[in-house]
């Protein structure tokens, strides 16, 4: 019990603490203090409960007061901002209605239920911690260095450090809370502050973009709380009982909780930015780049996808499995369609974030073993690939004045170092011998499997089409553009801290990755589906190991050769000699520009969100429909 | 044995010129003629070449052009001029802007007279252009190579005369 | 002990005698390529003069990165077929080959290039194109014979190619467009000086253009074996089939070559990505109801 309490005492401590002790040397040393800790926190769980899943009851009933106590002090504060500062009456609403229906359980019928255990950590819960705590902690660190720039770069924006500070480690702290929770009356309090946390964020600046943003990441997730309040209702009253384990139990021994479990997936949806709901995501890329780090890589999109793929062993081929599987599916397909149309790399991010999001959702819909497997490994290479490459857009930024991918000719020359960061990140996002590649292939062989020819259809597309939008960006960092400028010296030692800390731990994830799947994720496979198997031959992943191994040591062995002689590029002989411009018919230099290929008629933003809202939200309706209908017998 | 002999890879150039030698070496190209049976391919990409096959003379405007494209081709490399612009400037010669034979930019090593240039005419220059490949091949240490390149680069239009034309003389 | 003694000397004859099958292969390509064209055509041994030759000239590049690159193309491939020969996992096999070609892709960005980019960008939607069909091909294999194992697949009971001919005709489909030749020749075409200079190719010069020409004869033996499992099964003659099926796509390919003119990209991703569903996906479906 006291490692839980310290996980989540410690960054709610440090929340608290930077929000009270204003000066930027204070507030320095209290994050990186901070952040080691929780680092070291969060390994520590990790190393007692590893292998040895725990269920943990609280004594007493101080812990559901808290819990109901934090549930009415989000909600006053989501009414003080919904109410009062930006009369959205509508928003207000929505989190009156679920504040009501908390309060009216609490008070009836959720009276008599009895709570086994109200914490559960298993392996899967430790791996969230690891990359919450970890990559968590890392991002907090780097904004240490990228706010004090943001805040110079723009005068403009009212210096709320200690504010983002607070909110960014309030938000781990609800992170945990939300992973290691069984009770789902906590984890639905949890959920309802990373919602309302990162409304904050993304608002940060308070322009009117970053507040109609932020306001739209709101009454999204609220939408999910909802849901999740529904829920619990329906569960406590139907069941009498609370406990996610004991849905799962429910769920296993062919009760029909289909409702629950459908009410809970589309809370996950909400989170995870499925499509109709992939807009608070977008949305979001107006706050300051470690926010969109924290929010897409390792937190609040991650606890939409650990919701359901907790919920894994009970879907499959069920309406509720159905739903979450086709919706998965098709955003998988539209957003990383989409995302070759996009030249605004934060965007390219955010697609691809939505993209990989809908294939963990649509693995975890398949529910099998394999696929479950595959869920959770693309969790992992995601969260730390993807953190990885928001940091480096976002100092790339900072460096460059601009974010579009366009504007990134010849950062391999000028800024070494950052596009190194870059190119690991991107290889660790789609490269076969990198993690997120084999988890494709685990999901193939799940689908394959499971039977679903259509899915399967989905995947080979949409893998193919993130090549391409992957690759061209590869291109665009690769391009050798000989300058003298360098334009690394702005960056902050932290900043630096954390981006080679991330770059180390996605080679390292992707060299170990064989033996994170036979420690960490198949004995939780095998608790909860009581049969094991390898989804990919242990000797393919251990190729795959030594590939990766092969692309670092590489670089590093050549170029040690004979020198070559260096000659200009083949501009038809007009070259002026730099590269960088040629002669033209008048005699006149003109600079050679290069872009690459958005295919906007193929591949156009609106027309893959029309396609993507109409099949996700038609998906949506039906499968409803078709459950409710089941329970309620009209 | 030297392979460079059985795998000559040109890149033709057109300088000042009527065309008329143009669809002359693109007339070696067709089947009566058929240069590929000796390996020679007409790749576009002095990178790629060995042979460079200049037809027209050279002028102030296409002067740093052909400079560029025989400074970009790897060493062993051979010049050849076909036709008689390229040999000597030909009806163009005292035309205000043109400085003459392609030797007034580069250091030519076989010249294929004609008005223009029969395309037997054109394939015997390229063959003779092996031998002078070959024997380039030979000579090159590696050490020298770079030098000369670095040499060549410095050189004015007006010195560059050919090396064997002069050594003749 | 004997699967390793197998493997081994699978993997060593296929290091050996793949370039040199490639480089036949080219050889035998150019000179029917020419007879088509009413031409004699080069020597047979054309390709190795040329590749020789290259490996022999000056070093010259534009920058100091571009020829890693070309040794990671090279490298993925031959490591690639590698698995592909030592009866190693087909998923493997396609996914080293997807890595290969984005070290090759690369390379061609790195030059910051003109032609090279415009090249590296119709490659990337060729990459694109082919991509599903060659996924689809290793997941007809795994439904009909149950595994990913290339050692199963050979073991096969039936002939595949009779439960999966629409699969094999899309895999032919793209194969055109993975040995370069038109009508889907558009990044780069085997025929030299076309209206890219030559493409992905154009800064690549010398020992580094002698690589990607080994890297390719290596390619397309195994691109080959591909078409080589569809028609090898359990009987012992069937090799003999698998060979000749081989040689019939590989001369089909040069003839539609020499028939066809290159087409726009649009045409190429549309046309392919319709192969793959309409043959591709129908004959996968159908795989699925029969299991």
């Amino acid at each position: 019990m006291t490692l839980p309490a310290l996980l989540t005492g410690i960054p709610l401590a440090a929340a608290i603490l930077v929000f009270c002790l204003r000066g930027d040397g204070v507030r320095g040393v209290i994050v990186k203090l901070a952040a080691a800790l929780t680092m070291a926190l969060s390994i520590a769980t990790a190393v007692t409960f590893f292998g040895h899943p725990a269920f943990i009851k609280s004594s007493g009933t101080l812990l559901s007061t808290i819990v109901l106590a934090v549930d009415v002090l989000v909600a006053v504060a989501i009414l003080y901002y919904t109410l009062v500062k930006f009369k959205k009456i509508w928003i207000a609403v929505l989190e009156l209605v679920q504040l009501g229906l908390i309060m009216w359980f609490e008070q009836g019928p959720g009276h008599s239920v009895t709570v086994r255990s109200d914490l559960a950590i298993d392996n899967f819960a430790v791996i969230m911690i690891l990359i919450a705590g970890i990559i968590g902690s890392l991002i907090a660190v780097f904004s240490l260095g990228y706010m004090k720039e943001f805040q110079k770069e723009h005068p403009e924006v009212e210096d709320r450090r200690p504010f983002f500070f607070f909110v960014i480690f309030l938000f781990l702290s609800a992170m945990f809370g939300l992973v290691i929770s069984n009770n789902l009356l906590i984890m639905y309090t949890c959920w309802e502050i990373t919602s309302f946390c990162s409304f904050l964020l993304i608002g940060y600046t308070q322009t009117e973009e970053a507040i109609g943003n932020s306001f739209k990441a709101l009454w999204m997730n609220l939408l999910g709380g909802l849901a999740f309040a529904l829920a619990i209702v329906w569960l406590g009253t139907e069941y009498a009982t609370v406990e996610l384990s004991m849905l799962l139990n429910l769920g296993r021994s062919a009760q029909p909780v289909e409702l629950a479990v459908a009410l809970l997936v589309f809370c996950g949806f909400t989170k995870a930015a499925m499509m109709p709901f992939s807009g608070w995501l977008l949305g979001a890329m107006v706050a300051p780049t470690p926010t969109s780090a924290l929010l897409h890589s390792s937190t609040m999109v991650k606890a939409g996808v650990f919701l359901i793929i907790k919920l894994c062993p009970i879907l499959g081929n069920n309406h509720a499995g159905l739903m979450t599987m086709f919706i998965g599916g098709a955003t998988f397909l539209f957003a990383s369609f989409a995302a070759i149309s996009q030249s605004d790399g934060k965007k390219v991010l955010a697609y691809s974030t939505i993209s990989n999001l809908g294939l963990i959702v649509c693995c975890a819909g398949i529910g099998s073993y394999e696929a479950a497997w595959t869920a959770i490994m693309i969790v992992v290479f995601h969260a730390v690939a993807k953190s990885l490459m928001f940091l480096s857009v976002g100092t790339a930024e900072q460096q460059l004045g601009s974010r579009n991918i366009e504007r990134f000719d010849g950062i391999f020359c000028s800024m070494p170092g950052l596009s190194l960061c870059m190119i690991i990140g991107i290889c660790g996002m789609f490269l076969a011998p990198f993690g997120m590649l084999i988890s494709k292939w685990a999901a193939m062989k799940a689908f394959v499997d499971a039977g679903h020819s259509l899915l399967l259809l989905v995947l080979v597309f949409g893998s193919s089409t993130t090549l391409f939008y992957w690759t061209k960006w590869l291109g665009k960092i690769t391009a050798y553009i000989p300058t003298d400028k360098n334009r690394e010296e702005g960056i902050h030692g932290v900043q630096w801290l954390a981006l080679r800390s991330l770059s180390a731990l996605t080679i390292i994830t992707c060299i170990l990755f064989p033996l994170i799947s036979q420690s960490a994720v198949i004995p939780y496979l095998e608790v909860t589906y009581q049969t094991t198997m390898d989804v990919i031959d242990r000797s393919n992943l251990l190729i795959m190991s030594m590939m990766v191994i092969l692309l670092v040591v590489l670089p590093l062995r050549f170029g040690k050769g004979r020198k070559k002689k260096l000659v200009v590029t083949n501009l038809a002989g007009e070259n002026c000699g730099d590269n960088i411009s040629y002669r033209g018919v008048a005699g006149q230099t003109v600079p050679v520009s290069l872009r690459n290929w958005y295919m906007e008629a193929w591949f156009g933003e609106a027309r893959m969100k029309l396609f993507g809202f109409i099949l996700c939200g038609s998906c949506l309706l039906i499968e409803f429909a078709i459950i409710c209908g089941g329970v309620f017998h009209v | 044995m030297s392979y460079i002999k059985k795998s000559p890879w040109l890149v033709h150039y057109d300088g000042s010129s009527c065309n008329g030698c143009d669809i002359e070496v693109l007339a070696c190209l067709t089947p009566l003629y058929d240069v590929e049976r000796f390996g020679i391919v007409n790749t576009g990409n002095p990178k790629h070449a060995d042979i460079f096959l200049v037809t027209g003379g050279v002028n102030t405007q296409n002067l740093p052009v052909v400079r560029q494209i025989y400074e970009q081709m790897p060493e062993p490399k051979v010049v050849i001029a076909v036709g008689a612009c390229a040999c000597t400037g030909g009806v163009f010669h005292d035309c205000y802007n043109m400085l003459g034979g392609m030797d007034k930019a580069i250091p030519v090593d076989v010249y294929v007279p004609g008005c223009a240039a029969r395309p037997e005419a054109i394939i015997d220059g390229v063959v003779k252009g092996l031998a002078v490949l070959e024997e380039k091949q030979k000579a090159l240490a590696v050490p020298v190579n770079e030098k000369l390149a670095e040499k060549e680069t410095v050189m004015e239009p007006s010195v560059a005369m050919n090396k064997q034309q002069e050594a003749k003389k | 002990m004997s699967d390793l003694v197998y493997t081994i000397i699978a993997g060593v004859a296929y290091l050996v005698l793949a370039p040199i099958a490639g480089g036949l292969l080219a050889g035998i390509d150019r000179k029917i390529s020419a007879r088509m064209q009413r031409r004699v055509g080069p020597p047979l041994l054309q390709p190795f003069y040329d590749v020789f030759k290259l490996w022999d000239k000056q070093q010259v590049a534009v920058n100091e990165a571009q020829s890693f690159y070309v040794f990671g193309f090279l490298l993925f491939v031959i490591i690639s077929g590698l698995f592909f020969f030592t009866h190693g996992d087909i998923l493997l096999v396609v996914f080293t080959l997807t890595m290969a070609s984005v070290c090759f892709i690369v390379a061609a960005y790195s030059s910051n290039s003109p032609y090279s980019q415009i090249g590296a960008e119709r490659e990337l939607i060729q990459t694109m194109a082919y991509e599903p069909m060659l996924l689809l091909v290793a997941l007809g294999f795994y439904l009909n014979c149950g595994s990913f194992s290339i050692g199963t697949i050979l073991d096969a009971p039936r002939m595949s190619f009779i439960y999966m001919p629409g699969i094999f005709i899309g895999l032919c489909f793209i194969l055109l467009i993975k040995f370069r030749k038109s009508p889907f020749d558009l990044s780069m075409s085997h025929e030299v000086h076309q209206e890219l200079i030559r493409g992905t190719l154009t800064e690549i010069s010398g020992r580094s253009l002698a690589m990607i020409e080994l890297a390719h004869w290596y390619e397309n033996i195994f691109l080959l074996g591909f078409v080589y499992l569809f028609f090898v099964w359990s009987a012992p003659w069937s090799p003999i089939l698998g060979l000749f099926m081989c040689a019939f796509t590989y001369f089909n390919d040069i003839l539609i070559d020499n028939c066809c003119s290159r087409v726009k990209w649009e045409h190429m991703l549309t046309s392919t990505w319709l192969v793959t569903l309409v043959a591709g996906f129908v004959n996968i479906m159908f795989l699925m109801y029969m299991r």
